[in-house]
């Protein structure tokens, strides 16, 4: 087990390396240091040494993959690519255009990401679980139909407007809940009440849409039938035996996600005006803040790969047959 | 002078090659029997009818032309105007050119916000002024009920009408040739377009059917606008990810070993970055270009003509990855099995194994991930729009609609109309995408044929 954790590290280190040759040449080979001057600086009227002065300031006056004029070692570190490439190996982010240190900003805004994304998450997959069991258990009848029915259609309305909707009725119309804002410790429920009832609504028709089909799936096996001949109640089929063998399918969808509930929900934060991940990450964008997206990118893809470890080591877990070795 | 936009192009293009698809496999029972089990769904059949209105609507909108400035003198060559036009922009000349002042309800008469006008005798009130367009062949308001309802009756007629033409026309020729679709379900869908277009039609001759936006353009405009976008991004996308999907998935399945090993690194690591975080950081990089360059576009239809295909190619090569999975595992499925290998032992080359027996043998998964990828794309246009990394500003799209209407939501009293339009459009066409491609999928799955 432990050799096998260790292989699979060793495993992302090539997948890592290959992350940051794409973010490398995404933001320094497409377009390069000077362009990007430009536009922050808007396109027109821009002198050469108001260029030279933004790149100084941000460490992008340097060469891109090797410097001629240094020596030694230096010849490889003193470049744009080491400067803002490798150090993120050690989660070196730098500093955001606002001249705030982007690892500082990430670990406070840690906190309302997971507040928002670990209810969304759990009871999520406890509604469409339990929608998708009750769709299964009454197959091929018209709450079946009906059940299927109005999962495609909720999945074709758009996140944007089950948020636009949600905080219409809820907080304008009704005005239950604030519309947007966020607080400190216990404070913070009434905040998270609607976002995160509008996440698992808006999670509800492909969530439970494609439980079902695992659960069908498994009712078609033998092992089920060999269940029912034995005289077992439909619903001890159901629970003891469909879901727990469901779980195999179910975990692999589920666990890749668990890491990157970190990154929160880029969405229905900036909706909301929560303070975390998602809408840094927007405002970046929106800003055209590179570093803040280039240490996104890096963090999101560190976590999915984390993701792919723990799918893995969860198999052990639910399927006694799987052995890691 | 027609316009020939790159979108357009590839618009036109892929039309041709669906075309020509269909027309080959027509020829074709294996490759005709699947779609032949598709439209035997009433869900499929009804889904189509309002999937091809939408593609009509799209593809009005992608022949592109400029129009002709009025000649000063007889004599003169025609000087030709820098606006871009499409034949769809000709079609709905009354909705693009009634401009309003500024916001007004669906139907309205009067504006949505009050202004101060002169009154005849000179003195100076604060009243809810008429509209320029909307209403305004009503000598007396009071009438407005009467006309509405007037309307919308004359309309329904004409859809009564054109609809039993239809159906009568269709009876004789389409029915006779397929008697196994499912025609009533198609003749249903089409009453229910045609019963909400034609009074729509009407209305639109005399009203702001579904009001005006914040600068006083219609909204029914914008929204028939927002097709054209939303079909470009659905189908565009593919011309990207098919080749890369294709190609990667079965030379990775056929060819294992280093092959093998480098395209599963290549998606593995691609796959590790975040979809929306990939797509804006590159649509990022794009915007830099596109501002740094302005040389390049000299008008701004074909810089936001340039920015969508930019979307379009940076959304294909972000998600080719799921579908080369796909393949790369049936493929390994595929090449084991004995026809492939007495292929191999007749030395049958490998151009040839993979182009006669691979290739036509993983076409459903192809064609099913096509179908399935639409809807998807066409809801994350408006996400990504929404972000800021979408379609240009100037584009009409429902994200930018979507966008728009967000502020509009905060005002007091409340805008709602753009919203319930682009919501309405959006959610048609992407039900309709995903009924069909339900459809196909069960349809073309081989586990189901019997």
């Amino acid at each position: 087990m432990i050799a096998y954790i260790i292989r699979r590290t060793l495993y992302a280190i090539p997948i890592l390396i290959g992350i940051n040759f794409i973010t490398f040449g995404l933001f320094f080979l497409v377009n390069t240091p000077d362009d990007m001057a430009r536009m922050q600086l808007g396109v027109k009227r821009v002198t050469p040494e108001a260029i030279e002065k933004w790149k100084a300031e941000r460490g992008y006056d340097k060469p891109l993959l090797y410097n001629a004029a240094e020596s030694g070692r230096r010849f490889l570190t003193e470049t744009i690519f080491f400067e803002k490439s490798v150090k993120l190996f050690v989660f070196d982010f730098g500093r955001a255009e606002d001249n705030r240190d982007i690892a500082n900003e990430i670990r406070t805004r840690m906190g309302p990401s997971l507040a928002l994304a670990v209810p969304v998450f759990l009871v999520g997959i406890a509604v469409n679980i339990t929608f998708a069991l009750g769709m299964a258990f009454f197959r091929a009848t018209y709450l079946d139909l009906w059940g299927v029915i109005l999962c495609v259609a909720m999945m074709s309305i758009s996140s944007l407007f089950y948020i636009i909707g949600g905080q219409y009725l809820v907080s304008k119309l009704w005005h239950l809940v604030p519309i947007s804002g966020y607080a400190e410790g216990t404070d913070a429920v009434k905040f998270l009440v609607l976002p995160v009832l509008i996440g698992v609504v808006g999670g509800i028709g492909a969530g439970s849409r494609w439980y079902r089909t695992l659960f069908l799936e498994e009712m078609g096996k033998d092992y089920v039938r060999t269940a029912r001949a034995k005289g077992l109640a439909e619903s001890a089929v159901m629970f003891r035996h469909v879901l727990q063998n469901a779980m195999i399918p179910i975990l692999t969808g589920v666990v890749v996600v668990i890491p990157l509930l970190f990154m929160g929900s880029l969405i229905t934060e900036s909706f909301f005006g929560i303070p975390g991940l998602g809408s840094y990450t927007i405002d970046a964008i929106q800003a055209q803040d590179f570093a803040v997206v280039r240490a996104m990118v890096f963090i999101g893809s560190v976590l999915y790969i984390l993701g792919l470890l723990l799918t893995d080591l969860s198999y052990t877990l639910v399927d006694p047959r799987v052995r890691l070795d | 002078m027609p316009v020939l936009l790159p979108t357009d192009a590839l618009v036109w293009l892929l039309v041709a090659a669906v075309a020509a698809f269909a027309w080959y496999s027509s020829r074709r029972p294996h490759l005709a029997a699947p779609w032949a089990r598709v439209l035997r769904s009433r869900a499929a059949v009804a889904s189509a009818v309002v999937l091809g209105c939408f593609m009509l609507v799209g593809l009005l909108d992608s022949l592109h032309y400029r129009p002709a400035l009025p000649a000063k003198d007889p004599g003169a060559p025609v000087a030709y105007s820098v606006e871009v036009r499409s034949a769809l922009d000709a079609l709905l000349t009354p909705l693009r050119t009634k401009l309003e002042k500024t916001y007004s309800a669906p139907l309205a008469t009067r504006l949505y916000q009050k202004e101060t006008v002169e009154r005849p005798d000179g003195s100076t009130a604060r009243e809810f002024p008429r509209l320029a367009h909307g209403g305004a062949h009503l000598k007396d308001e009071a009438r407005w009920g009467r006309d509405v309802a007037l309307r919308i009756l004359a309309g329904l007629a004409g859809a009564v009408a054109l609809w039993s033409l239809a159906v009568l026309a269709g009876r004789r020729t389409l029915a006779r040739r397929w008697p196994r679709v499912p025609w009533s379900a198609a003749a249903a869908a089409l009453g229910g377009l045609l019963a909400l277009a034609g009074p729509a039609a009407m209305l639109a001759g005399g009203y702001h059917v579904l009001g005006t936006s914040q600068v006083g353009s219609d909204v029914l405009y914008q929204a028939l606008k927002s097709i054209r976008t939303s079909l470009v991004i659905g189908t565009l996308t593919t011309l990207v990810l098919l080749p890369l999907g294709i190609v990667a998935g079965i030379a990775a399945g056929y060819f294992k070993g280093w092959v093998d090993d480098v395209i599963q690194y290549l998606y593995t690591t691609l796959n590790s970055i975040p979809g929306v975080l990939l797509i804006a950081a590159s649509v990022l990089m794009v915007q830099v270009y596109v501002d740094t360059h302005p040389e390049l576009f000299p008008t701004s239809a074909q810089r936001a003509d340039f920015r969508l295909l930019a979307l379009c190619a940076i959304l294909g090569a972000v998600s080719w990855t799921g579908l080369a999975r796909l393949l790369r595992g049936e493929t390994l499925k595929l090449a084991e099995l004995e026809y492939i290998q007495a292929a191999h032992a007749f030395g049958v080359s490998h151009s040839r194994v993979l182009g006669r027996h691979i290739l036509p043998n993983v076409a459903h998964i192809v064609i099913i991930s096509l179908v399935l990828d639409f809807s998807g794309l066409v809801l994350a246009e408006a996400v990504l729009s929404y972000v800021g990394v979408g379609v240009d500003p100037s584009t009409t799209s429902f994200g930018t609609m979507i966008n728009a209407a967000r502020l509009e939501m905060a005002r007091e009293p409340m805008v709602w109309w753009s919203l319930a339009a682009a919501f309405f459009f959006m959610f048609a066409l992407v039900l309709a995408a995903n009924l069909f491609a339900d459809a196909v999928r069960d349809g073309f799955d081989p586990r189901v044929r019997v």
